[in-house]
């Protein structure tokens, strides 16, 4: 049962993208059709469950003091695997996430649940975990492209959706509609949460997942940082 | 070098004038996305970050576009690409940070903090994938870099200012914070359309 929680742990009540808030870049940039999404989504879900399992399997191995560029050539590693099997297998995919593809190394949910979950536990919660966080990705990015497409080019996977053909907002495509629409929907997840889901967190560099390799950074600085 | 893209000075105008304004790459290619809601809340703060920006693209696009013609793609290791770049923008970072605190304290009080940061920006690693995969030959890759981190910069500034009149206003409970700035943010990127035409009818 406690593993059932990790899992559903990641898919709702810590949701990356809107409730965490990471990996914005990503959610903003290929939300525009609800199969790139399905499709970025199982990429990066691959790779961070990958990368979680190798992590904690290796977390005793890794120095503490060079954890952080271990992880990004583990992580580079598996992305590089991905990559080459998109290109492979999809190559329409690939033509359609494009740049975000590569980009998944720089992911901040990857590192994230590098650092603060599979550092710390066993390969088989690490697992889980990476399992839960990718699917609640996958989800998150699924709402959003499915209103995005369904509301921009009037389609749903790329089928024309009867009837509303000729009431495009097309702008919904495009980047303005992408901030907006994540916009609503963190709202919408504050209000059904009364507030208390995103509060919680911390926004600004505190909830950064390289907070604690940058020890350069202000420790007051972050604390005002972290109040917006 | 054979088959890549070589631009005069006007192309190159256009390119630096495009980086800026068309493609911009927070508000068009939602790329360092993070930093930018994160980093903007004050001017000064937003300005060091992206002067770190402009600099660290730059440096490692000159870093990365020769090792990627004439180390790799000789060797028929194009695809070690992700995994070579994200490590040699990783080690630049360490060592700008290393260099600037011996020798420009100065300089490192003011940018330093922001440069671990820079990292796991995906504007870097961003800039110097897309030099190569457009085929840019090394002044159209550091003229877009340039124009990368200019867009980047630009957009930080107007944001921060937009930040500091936003703050006196209340907005609806379940918007207040992250949502309403992403609203403002998908208010100033609808500005940035405007200037799509602009730019080729100005040199074309």
């Amino acid at each position: 049962m406690k593993k059932l929680g990790i899992l559903i742990n990641g898919i709702l009540k810590e949701n990356p993208v809107l409730v965490l808030i990471l990996g914005t870049c990503p959610t903003l940039a290929v939300s525009t059709q609800a199969s790139n999404a399905i499709g970025m989504g199982l990429a990066a879900t691959a790779v961070l469950v990958c990368s979680n399992i190798a992590i904690s399997a290796l977390r005793k191995a890794i120095p503490d003091n060079v954890r952080i560029p271990c992880y990004i050539v583990l992580i580079a590693g598996f992305v590089t695997i991905v990559e080459m099997l998109v290109k492979a297998y999809a190559p329409a995919l690939n033509e359609r996430l494009g740049i975000y593809l590569p980009l998944i190394v720089v992911n901040c949910i990857i590192l994230g649940r590098a650092e603060m979950y599979a550092n710390k536990n066993t390969v088989w919660d690490s697992t889980l975990d990476g399992i839960g966080m990718g699917l609640g990705f996958t989800l998150a990015l699924f709402v959003m492209a499915s209103i995005r497409e369904i509301l921009g080019s009037g389609t749903f996977f790329g089928n024309a959706i009867p009837g509303l053909a000729n009431y495009n907002i097309s702008i919904m495509t495009l980047a303005p509609g992408g901030f907006f629409v994540y916009g609503c929907m963190i709202a919408v997840v504050n209000k059904l949460s009364h507030g208390k889901a995103i509060k919680k967190k911390e926004f600004g560099c505190m909830g950064c997942p390289s907070a604690t390799a940058c020890g350069k950074l202000n420790q007051a600085d972050c604390e005002k940082e972290s109040e917006a | 070098m054979v088959g890549l893209l070589h631009l005069d000075f006007k192309g190159l105008v256009i390119l630096l004038m495009s980086a800026v304004f068309v493609n911009n790459y927070v508000l068009q290619k939602f790329l360092g996305i993070c930093s930018f809601l994160g980093v903007s809340k004050k001017l000064d703060q937003a300005t060091g970050m992206s002067l770190a920006v402009i600099f660290v693209m730059m440096l490692s696009t000159a870093v990365t576009w020769p090792i990627q013609y004439y180390l790799l793609n000789p060797h028929g290791l194009g695809y070690m690409q992700t995994i070579v770049f994200i490590l040699v923008i990783a080690a630049l970072v360490q060592l700008v940070e290393i260099v600037l605190k011996k020798y420009i304290p100065a300089l490192h009080s003011a940018m330093g903090i922001y440069l671990p940061l820079i990292t796991t920006n995906c504007a870097v690693l961003a800039v110097t994938i897309l030099n190569v995969d457009k085929q840019y030959d090394f002044l159209a890759s550091m003229v877009n870099s340039l124009g990368s981190g200019l867009g980047y910069f630009l957009a930080m500034v107007m944001f921060a200012g937009i930040r500091s009149r936003m703050e006196g206003g209340e907005a609806p409970k379940s918007f207040e914070g992250l949502p309403i700035l992403l609203v403002a943010a998908s208010i100033v990127s609808v500005s940035f359309f405007g200037f799509a035409g602009v730019i080729e009818n100005l040199f074309g």
